[in-house]
């Protein structure tokens, strides 16, 4: 990329701060200096791109059945030259409609918001909001995305098997998983899906690792905990997250490779499919179900977390203000990760599990919904009595909380297992994640990628293209999942081909059509994002070193990033980074490095005899 | 043909907004738009706020009147009840708690939009409020919590024992339905023993098995008296899902569930009160199982008590619909002696952890 300059620069200093000891970049070969690069923002960009391209492909995955959804008795003929034998008389076949709707949600939740989320703004920003070269280990770094990869191909090629991708929706839950005598995709596209999630579980423990490690060990001088940005708080808690759950995936998943191919019952018992008798006893599905979801749980607050410490951010340097209740953030963050972890059973209410655990797990679950909503009042507290610029990441910050309220209040309906007997699997579910993760942690990730563009591209992103991509998605989402939830309430159950089987799912025709214009919509309205990103890179305004105005490190760097970040030294830290406004101050923001000593005016009495 | 003037139109299409693309970005440089701070953008986004809110919420509350008499489905049973007025208890709740927050984030939004003159207010945090706003969540949580618990404990609570007991078995793709008969016990059944003329697999040399009543031509339930659906799988995870009774429990291979019920309303009343003289009870399956999943129906009648016991005396036992395989039995005892070596236990178990 023309604007990351990774060459090594005459001038650095190499000083305590080594990093460079063990390579020689003079004669690096560009394979191992752009491909396999080790730097962090290289990195950033190679997930993000990959990010952004998984997205469209799962929001075409979704148009594809929101049409079938939108437009029952519809020929799909047109659809044959994309779908070939996937579309037989011009309709959809039921099982590649199960198999997109797998894709949809694997893709999704895995590849999209959390390695194009975590894997981006973690590796971009982590050395450079806390003042390190670059991260502990640039090589796990570097595998870390290239097993990302890896597990994306393998992910993208089960698309184009034969007998399909895997069907059985992105929870996976065996039997069926399990048995491709009930569904093609559990045959070859099965085994491909579990190969590819194991490589993408080790780039997840590779990047956590290397995370978690930097943040604790690398903060420049002067970097304690608690002058730490929200958004490295908010990282560091997701790698927490991930390094603690994703092995459960891992084991899961081993035991239903076991089930499939070696002969195990792990998950299976007494089982007449296909006609013939399954010599499987004494396994149970609710096993896989728990196991599932001890990782499915924490790998929704691991999608989250990032777009709270980002929108914390964000909004903070947009209503030049400090964010209210720094501590009270991270403490909520800190709840919201350890209870993630005690929760999972909210998905199992009605599994036939103990109703003993129904108890427990309600009872844990709506604990959860007290910090989360203390999140939201003081997102509300940072906005009022500010002073608003609109940029585009700030629209979207907004949007995010507009969302996040919507998506939120709504698991407080689901986290009761009285009330989930009536909405389990059905579209009031579908509403609430698709609210809550496709919408806000969306907003996120868009948010992330307009603010940082500069400091990733060393250009900004064309503005007006930008409003109008956030008008667009943000009312497109609204028109799309509100009214699903009405569907829900209907009672109509999710993952269904078509509703004309049964007279009490047989309504709502125009509604579904709503949503599915609506959702359509929304997506073909991202080409204009896409086409901001890519255009920016090549033709956009060229970035000021500090175009946001924001106290933070990562803007005390220079515009065209450079390997080991800084041409010096690296910053020393003074304060926290929220000084926006600060009464008596020249100007409007004091960055981090500005020591107390340079700014008498504005410091207040504790902050006098400080450096 | 029809292709290429579609792409054509398409390109053509992509030029023009390409070109107003380009037009917009030179014409900001002409103006000046860059040197500044804030443009006029800035506070046309915040109208744009507004009206989002107005008619946003606007909207919204249409949209509920209209839709409320697509997505009511009228309620039909004791537990049922419990729910419809919990969850809209909860709706008012999170519906205040929406409506404030929502409020204040847009009005904020707009009434604090940059002003040259003005200042932000330096405010960074004040614990006093922390505490208030975490305490009232929490508290109302808990009311919500207690009870929550408080319902489910009833609902999950052992079915009488004077309970109508009904088997429903899933499997790819439909229904089977079993009664237990006089004795009140249902037969033995053992996945080995399945195939195309014994579905459920019946160990037919268990005597509990000759009075079941084993896939009637209709399904039927009594109005009034609880209700024990006993729910079992034989292949994938199913769900047995009805809406007018909030009636969900998942079917396990493996793992027999079950959940019970009180219908208070028969399908006749319940044709009257929809309107349609048509209507029917109908479970669906609500766990993806396969490429049927949504074609899994079947139709349940509610009965007043007497016409329930009338049409359940008429029904013949499992020892006259099912003679052939009790014949194929006797005449070869042998062919069942796979199924002796474990004893597979098919009545109700206590849901394993």
């Amino acid at each position: 990329m023309a604007s990351t300059d990774i060459t090594l620069h005459q001038d650095v200093h190499h000083n305590h701060d080594a990093h460079d000891t063990d390579h020689d970049h003079h004669d690096q070969h560009w394979l191992f200096k752009y491909v396999f690069s080790q730097d962090h923002k290289v990195i950033a960009k190679q997930f993000l791109i990959t990010g952004i391209i998984w997205a469209f492909i799962g929001g075409a995955l979704s148009s594809i059945f929101r049409i079938q959804l939108g437009w029952p008795q519809a020929t799909l003929g047109w659809l044959e030259p994309f779908l070939g034998k996937w579309v037989e008389g011009g309709k959809l076949s039921t099982e590649f409609y199960l198999a997109m709707v797998t894709m949809h949600g694997t893709i999704m939740v895995f590849f999209v918001l959390t390695a194009g989320l975590s894997g981006t703004f973690s590796n971009l920003l982590i050395p450079l909001q806390i003042g390190a070269r670059d991260m502990a280990s640039g090589f796990l770094n570097m595998l870390s995305y290239w097993f990302f990869f890896l597990s994306s191909i393998i992910m993208f090629l089960s698309l184009f098997l034969e007998t399909g991708p895997a069907s059985a929706g992105w929870t996976i839950y065996p039997p069926l998983s399990a048995l491709p005598q009930a569904i093609s995709g559990s045959g070859a596209g099965m085994d491909f899906w579990l190969v590819s999630m194991v490589f993408f579980i080790v780039s997840q423990l590779l990047g956590g690792i290397n995370y978690i490690t930097t943040i604790i060990n690398l903060r420049t001088q002067g970097m304690s905990m608690t002058k730490l940005p929200l958004t490295i708080w908010s990282f560091f808690l997701t790698a927490v997250l991930g390094v603690l759950s994703f092995p459960v995936l891992v084991s899961c998943a081993l035991l239903l490779i076991f089930d499939r191919s070696f002969g195990t019952s792990f998950y299976l018992s007494e089982i007449y499919v296909g006609g013939e008798a399954l010599s499987n006893v004494g396994g149970s599905p609710i096993l896989f179900q728990h196991l599932f979801w001890f990782l499915g749980h924490p790998e929704v607050y691991i999608v989250i977390l990032p777009a709270f410490g980002m929108v914390s951010e964000i909004i903070a340097t947009n209503a030049r203000k400090p964010i209210f209740g720094y501590r009270a953030m991270i403490g909520s963050m800190l709840g919201i990760a350890f209870l993630s972890f005690i929760v999972w059973a909210h998905h199992m209410f009605v599994s036939g599990m103990n109703p003993f655990l129904g108890s427990v797990f309600m009872f844990l679950t709506l604990i959860i919904a007290v910090p989360s909503a203390v999140k939201v009042f003081n997102w509300l507290a940072t906005l009022w009595r500010g002073n608003i610029v609109f940029t585009v990441p700030m629209l979207f910050s907004i949007g995010f909380v507009s969302l996040f309220i919507s998506g939120g209040l709504t698991g407080i309906i689901l986290g009761n297992s009285t009330l989930d007997i009536k909405f389990h699997n059905t579209y009031f579910v579908v509403a609430h994640f698709h609210l809550v993760m496709a919408s806000s942690a969306f907003f996120g990730l868009f948010a992330g990628v307009y603010h940082w563009y500069p400091k990733m591209f060393g250009r900004m992103m064309d503005e007006k293209l930008g409003y109008v991509h956030f008008w667009l998605t943000f009312i497109g989402v609204y028109f799309t999942f509100m009214p699903m939830h009405y569907v829900g309430i209907a009672g109509f159950p999710r993952r269904y081909y078509s509703y004309t089987s049964f007279d009490m799912f047989n309504t709502m025709a125009n509604l579904q059509m709503f949503i599915s214009v609506s959702a359509i919509v929304a997506w073909i309205g991202q080409f204009i994002f896409g086409f901001n990103f890519v255009y920016s890179m090549f033709r956009g305004r060229r970035a000021s070193q500090n175009p946001w105005r924001s106290n933070t490190l990562e803007w005390t760097t220079p515009v065209v990033g450079i390997h080991g970040n800084w041409p010096g030294a690296i910053p020393t830290v003074y304060r926290w980074p929220y000084d926006y406004s600060k009464p008596g101050a020249e100007d409007d923001f004091i960055p981090q490095n500005i020591p107390y000593a340079q700014t008498p005016s504005s410091n207040l009495p504790h902050e006098k005899n400080l450096p | 043909m029809i292709t290429l003037a579609i792409i054509l139109s398409l390109a053509l299409l992509g030029v023009i907004l390409y070109l107003l693309f380009r037009i917009q970005v030179l014409s900001s440089v002409f103006r000046g738009s860059f040197n500044k701070r804030v443009s006029t953008s800035n506070r046309v986004n915040a109208i744009l706020f507004i009206l989002f809110l107005i008619l946003g919420m606007g909207a919204f509350i249409w949209s509920f009147g209209v839709a409320k008499k697509d997505f009511t489905q009228p309620v039909a049973s004791v537990h049922g009840k419990w729910i419809d007025d919990m969850f809209w208890t909860t709706m008012a709740v999170i519906g205040i708690v929406f409506f404030i927050t929502q409020v204040l984030l847009f009005v904020y939004s707009y009434r604090y939009q940059y002003k040259e003159n003005r200042k932000a207010y330096y405010y960074p945090h004040n614990n006093r409020l922390e505490v208030f706003w975490t305490l009232i969540p929490a508290i109302v949580m808990a009311v919500l919590v207690f009870s929550g618990w408080k319902a489910w404990s009833k609902i999950t609570n052992p079915a009488p024992a004077d309970a109508v007991v009904v088997e429903i078995l899933g499997k790819q793709f439909n229904w089977l339905v079993r009664y237990p008969g006089k004795d009140n016990e249902l037969g033995t059944v053992k996945h080995t023993l399945i195939d195309a003329s014994n579905e459920f697999g019946y160990d037919v040399r268990d005597k509990k098995a000759l009075d079941d009543i084993v896939q009637p031509t209709e399904f039927h339930i009594p109005k009034g008296k609880p209700v024990l659906f006993k729910i079992r799988s034989r292949d994938v995870i199913h769900d047995v899902w009805q809406p007018n009774w909030n009636v969900q429990m998942h079917a396990v291979p493996g793992m027999p569930t079950k959940f019970w019920f009180v219908p208070t309303k028969t399908t006749a009343e319940m044709a009257t009160e929809t309107g349609n003289p048509d209507f029917k009870y109908e479970i669906a399956c609500s766990q993806i199982c396969g490429q049927g999943h949504f074609a899994m129906r079947i139709v349940v009648i509610v009965d007043e008590p007497e016409d329930y016991e009338t049409w359940l005396a008429a029904q013949k036992p499992f020892s006259e619909t099912g003679a052939e395989l009790f014949a194929k039995a006797s005449e070869t005892p042998a062919a069942i002696v796979s199924a002796e070596k474990k004893e597979i236990k098919t009545e109700e178990v206590k849901a394993a952890l």
